[in-house]
């Protein structure tokens, strides 16, 4: 498809010579939208293994009794949960996690300054329909105030909203493509115009349109790959340096949103995929166009 | 209907072309072209030589009438005919249309890599004919740094470079004294002699009468052909 040797002057094209920036900004753009839809779509595979057969049980402390009287309600309800069909597992968060997961509201404080709930972690089998409005009742009627948190729901909620923000991030990366097709497609026309009589004197010597549209694919192809590796080396510092924004950002209340290694990966077949799209592009402009003429 | 390319090089039936809704510019054109003749093709300007020309170089199709090149009628080929049907024709422009980024050498080897012809072999040819035009010590020059007569020779030769069967010339001494014109028109005759057909469109009345070919008169659109003062073989109306 492609030849390194050229009868026309394409080189010396100005408009051209701009095709490498508007193609690296569109691949900065697209490596973006890019490592986005990855990012998200890592989050969400992972909150949906990580959280979905996951249930939380919070006993709030007796308002009346000591220490002995926390015991035993915590223990009443493992007993409740341990006898619920489709519970795997269970484990009480400890205290001092209990802290850490508040210290983004309460700041630094000690066990002993705030009457903590105990929290139960519960691991059920994904294949089990556990209601949790069951569980919540049953052990209602022994806790009074405990409480069921069904992760399903929520995370229901936020994977939609991911998957949401997914759609806009290939929607991105449709439009930015449709913007360098048609970028490709106006500079290779203007080419063609450029260099109609020297195209004329090709066909005069026989040349067929495969032959012209060869020459205007190899640059288009060069300058696709030229402004996709600008385009890709500026993107990763910038992924860089969100990821470590997003980092100080999140405080340990999200889960981790660096891009994984395929996705780093994938970013690298930018350069090529541009070069790719601006060359079928301009060889399929050209054997359009020259169709039109005898 | 095809005809017998051996006997014909190309054939003109009652042709008019018309650009666009304009008036017709060739007028009932009806011609013939031997293996092996050469004709002039003279007439005042826009009578309508270079349209004939552009008919028989396939720039253009005609409006109506019938044009046989090589047996072919060019009404049944297809666009990607019209290569093949190139490759046999070349064609010396009065303004040389060389690409003026290419060197003299690859303006002249441009019609064998065209037909992908291998590049030791284009060099080899290449150089062989830069020879024969007096160019070889040009041949990395590029064409705006030539004289008029060296562009006109690069252009001849890129024209007859891939051997062709019909040579072409639009007015191939235009622009080169009359020194390097005689020299010219020496060149195509030679090219006329190892059995090249040649049409030559000119001005220089005084040239066609002294090299007595035959003469294919074009005025208002109509052609008429009057036959050569001097004998070669194969030529024919």
């Amino acid at each position: 498809m492609f030849s390194r040797r050229t009868d026309l002057p394409l080189d010396k094209d100005a408009l051209s010579r701009f095709l490498p920036m508007l193609i690296a900004f569109m691949v900065f753009l697209a490596a973006l939208a890019q490592a986005g839809l990855i990012g998200l779509d890592e989050l969400a595979r992972r909150w949906d293994t990580g959280l979905a057969a996951q249930l939380t049980v919070q006993i709030p402390p007796d308002p009346d009794g000591g220490e002995a009287a926390n015991a035993r309600r915590l223990q009443t309800a493992l007993n409740l949960i341990a006898e619920t069909p489709g519970v795997e597992h269970t484990e009480v968060v400890s205290d001092q996690k209990v802290l850490q997961l508040l210290s983004p509201w309460l700041g630094v404080v000690q066990a002993a300054d705030v009457p903590l709930p105990r929290l139960i972690d519960v691991e059920t089998d994904p294949n089990i329909e556990l209601d949790a409005r069951v569980l919540q009742q049953k052990l209602a009627r022994s806790i009074p105030g405990a409480q069921v948190d069904d992760h399903g729901v929520w995370l229901a909620r936020l994977i939609q909203m991911v998957r949401t923000l997914e759609a806009l991030s290939a929607g991105v990366l449709a439009l930015i493509l449709t913007a360098a097709t048609g970028t490709v497609v106006f500079t290779t026309r203007t080419g063609l115009t450029v260099h109609a009589e020297a195209i004329e004197v090709l066909h005069l010597t026989g040349a067929h349109d495969s032959y012209i549209a060869k020459q205007f694919a190899a640059r288009a192809w060069a300058m696709g790959l030229k402004g996709g590796l600008i385009g890709v080396a500026l993107a990763v510092p910038t992924l860089l340096g969100l990821g470590l924004v997003a980092d100080r950002l999140q405080a340990g209340m999200l889960p981790d949103m660096a891009l994984p290694p395929l996705g780093w990966v994938s970013l690298l077949i930018l350069p090529l995929a541009a070069g790719l799209v601006a060359g079928l592009t301009a060889r399929f402009t050209v054997m359009r166009t020259l169709r039109r003429m005898i | 209907m095809d005809i017998d390319p051996a006997t014909s090089i190309a054939r003109f039936e009652n042709v008019g072309l018309r650009y666009g809704l304009g008036p017709e510019v060739l007028q009932d054109v009806t011609f013939e072209l031997k293996p092996g003749s050469y004709h002039f093709l003279v007439g005042p300007s826009g009578a309508g030589k270079s349209s004939l020309l552009k008919l028989l170089y396939l720039a253009h199709r005609p409006s109506r009438g019938l044009v046989h090149l090589f047996g072919r009628d060019i009404a049944t080929a297809t666009r990607d005919d019209l290569p093949a049907l190139r490759r046999s024709i070349g064609v010396v422009f009065q303004e040389y249309r060389l690409l003026e980024h290419l060197s003299t050498f690859d303006n002249v080897a441009l019609p064998l890599r065209v037909a992908g012809v291998r590049e030791p072999d284009i060099k080899r040819h290449v150089e062989e004919l830069l020879v024969w035009v007096g160019l070889k010590d040009h041949m990395n020059a590029r064409p705006p740094t030539l004289s008029g007569g060296q562009k006109q020779r690069a252009s001849i030769a890129r024209a007859v470079i891939a051997r062709p069967s019909l040579l072409l010339a639009d007015e191939p001494t235009g622009n080169v004294d009359d020194r390097m014109g005689y020299r010219l028109m020496h060149l195509l005759e030679e090219l006329n002699k190892l059995g090249t057909t040649v049409v030559v469109a000119t001005h220089n009345e005084a040239m066609v009468r002294e090299l007595g070919h035959p003469v294919m008169r074009i005025g208002r659109g109509q052609l008429t052909v009057t036959p050569g003062t001097k004998s070669v073989s194969g030529e024919g109306v």
